[in-house]
């Protein structure tokens, strides 16, 4: 079985956001970039499948020298190679990204291809539906459950109160989404095993976002809050509050 | 060139989603400004008896696509729905009446579409907006990214936009409309054709009867100040008084305690109720992440220092033990005045 998966990078959620100075960015200085969480079911579903079926996991990603980093994360993991796709610089978009993933896939014959549902850091949830519409390929997104069997797939995916069951075949594209399994932790072994394998590197296809950034803020900050002190003796007047001043109910 | 906006109007289970009348009053706002037309349309069964509905929030023409009929196109076995195939209806109908800006809102199922139909018809995706803006007769948006710990302003080099709009943002008004026609779309007219069912849902499995708190106008969340799972019945009563979903912290998903469902969280659902009460929640910061740009936000927690106190609106230093009882009595009081 030919399963890839697809990752990048991402600051860290403990970060706290400061604007770069041109104002479209964060400040990147003194932020650590992880693999996205996301993609760490995405990786471990990986695995999983490779386990079961034998074949091997190739990592994606796309970005700069940078996204190295998510690559020997999944090698860690236990993914076998990995490719990056280098892009020319860290301005781009989700169709940027969708458009060079797929450009390079459609030729790889994958049977599987995984992402992570979204990446936490512009949490756009739809690279891997544009990938799978530009590869022409079904796909099943915000998955938490997978069984891929002789070539069907039954997936359940979360929804609004509950999960849709979607049946469909391979190729198909899957977005992890968390509780799909459990992330390996790598140990020693596996840490040792990735220094040595294969980061192949290609030019990027395409440049061309369809969307731009005009300007990046700090959403407005909460000043002032009514704070009281003693406990349940200050219910009736947050009450009082909450329906004459803030009239929320 | 001019504007012409297609609003994807969601149902579920022959009634219309709340997000579907949010996006009539935005749709209708967009084309007002715009001085563009607009188009409707809906997939579904039974929607007959709901067009009332859609007209007393100011739609006056609907495309009705019966799902009945687009299943009979599917040769398997019966299926709920097809994300690929409403993409193509949805593109199609777009393509049909050149309209070029498709504005969904971004519930579960607008946001399994907006990838796919921005792709079918080579259009910039503006996913998961807070704000939409118009100037020289173009369109621009807010979105909140890093899980809203900021926000980004965006425009398009094309005029050809998907738009899904974040639920419960924007305010569904009520319009003194009461006419509506419809146009049945003859479903032979769209193209679709087997590949279009490359993934179908066959079931749907509801966990529970609750609100989500992706939707809610109202969120209780408990965190590890509850203690133990057993505790959550607090939480799930403050929450009942009001109305309100209940949601968690992560670690207490983490711990077992409660469903990933209801977690809040950078890791878990960004939400923008009207009222949010944090019970229990120290305020790490993937929490606030999840929930600062809630309209009122109330922290109850027994450390003053905790920092989910410096984004609150109200607060109580106190111990939910004792705190939350009372609340939930005196809002069952006030509500029944």
């Amino acid at each position: 079985m030919k399963i890839i998966v697809c990752v990048s990078i991402v600051p860290d959620s403990t970060t706290k956001v400061k604007i770069s100075d041109a104002g479209k960015s964060i400040d990147t200085n003194g932020v650590s970039f992880i693999l996205n969480p996301y993609d760490e079911f995405a990786v471990e579903e990986a695995l999983k499948l490779k386990e079961k079926n034998t074949g091997e996991v190739i990592a994606v990603s796309y970005g700069t020298e940078k996204a190295k980093e998510a690559l020997k994360k999944s090698f860690q993991m236990g993914a076998d190679k990995g490719v990056l796709i280098k892009s020319t610089d860290e301005n781009f978009d989700s169709y940027t990204v969708a458009k060079n993933l797929s450009e390079y896939l459609k030729d790889q014959n994958a049977d599987i291809i995984l992402f992570g549902k979204q990446s936490i850091d512009f949490d756009g949830l739809l690279i891997p539906s544009m990938v799978s519409e530009m590869l022409n390929l079904p796909c099943i997104s915000v998955v938490v459950k997978l069984e891929i069997e002789g070539g069907k797939v039954k997936a359940e995916r979360e929804i609004e109160g509950g999960k849709e069951v979607v049946v469909s075949t391979t190729p198909v594209v899957i977005g992890a989404q968390k509780g799909l399994n459990e992330p390996r932790y790598p140990n020693l072994k596996s840490i040792m095993a990735a220094k040595s394998k294969p980061i192949e590197e290609i030019a990027n296809f395409y440049n061309g976002n369809k969307t731009d950034i005009i300007e990046m803020k700090l959403p407005p900050a909460k000043t002032g809050g009514k704070i009281f002190n003693n406990g349940k003796d200050d219910v009736t007047e947050l009450v009082r509050l909450l329906r004459e001043e803030a009239k929320v109910i | 060139m001019s504007n012409k906006i297609l609003a994807f109007l969601e149902s579920k289970e022959g009634k219309f989603k709340n997000s579907a009348f949010e996006v009539i009053t935005e749709a209708l706002k967009l084309s007002a400004e715009l001085g563009s037309e607009l188009e409707t349309l809906t997939i579904g069964n039974g929607l007959e008896n709901e067009l009332q509905e859609l007209a007393a929030y100011g739609v006056k023409k609907v495309k009705l696509v019966n799902l009945d009929q687009l299943n009979k196109k599917h040769s398997g076995s019966e299926i709920k729905y097809s994300p690929s195939a409403y993409a193509k209806i949805i593109s199609e109908t777009a393509k049909e009446s050149e309209a070029n800006i498709i504005l969904l809102s971004a519930t579960s199922l607008g946001k399994d579409l907006a990838g796919r139909i921005s792709v079918k018809t080579d259009s910039a995706v503006f996913n998961d907006c807070i704000d939409i803006k118009v100037a020289d007769g173009k369109i621009t948006a807010s979105r909140p990214v890093y899980a809203g710990k900021s926000i980004i302003d965006i425009n398009s080099s094309t005029d050809k936009i998907v738009v899904t709009l974040r639920p419960n943002v924007f305010k569904p008004v009520k319009t003194d409309n009461e006419s509506i026609e419809t146009e049945n779309i003859d479903i032979e007219k769209l193209n679709i054709s087997e590949s279009d069912f490359s993934s179908v849902v066959t079931d749907v499995i509801v966990s529970s009867e609750k609100l989500d708190v992706a939707e809610a106008d109202r969120i209780v969340s408990g965190g590890r100040g509850l203690r133990g799972p057993e505790n959550f019945n607090l939480i799930e009563d403050l929450a009942g008084s009001l109305g309100a979903a209940t949601g968690a912290s992560r670690a207490v998903v983490d711990a077992g305690w409660r469903s990933h469902s209801e977690q809040v969280g950078q890791t878990g659902k960004t939400v923008s109720p009207s009222l949010y009460i944090a019970c229990g929640i120290s305020g790490a910061i993937q929490h606030l992440a999840g929930m600062s740009s809630s309209k009122c936000i109330v922290a109850i927690n027994k450390d003053k220092d905790a920092p989910i106190f410096q984004i609150a609106d109200y607060g109580i230093v106190g111990d939910v033990f004792e705190v939350l009882p009372a609340l939930t009595e005196e809002i069952k009081k006030v509500v029944s005045n």
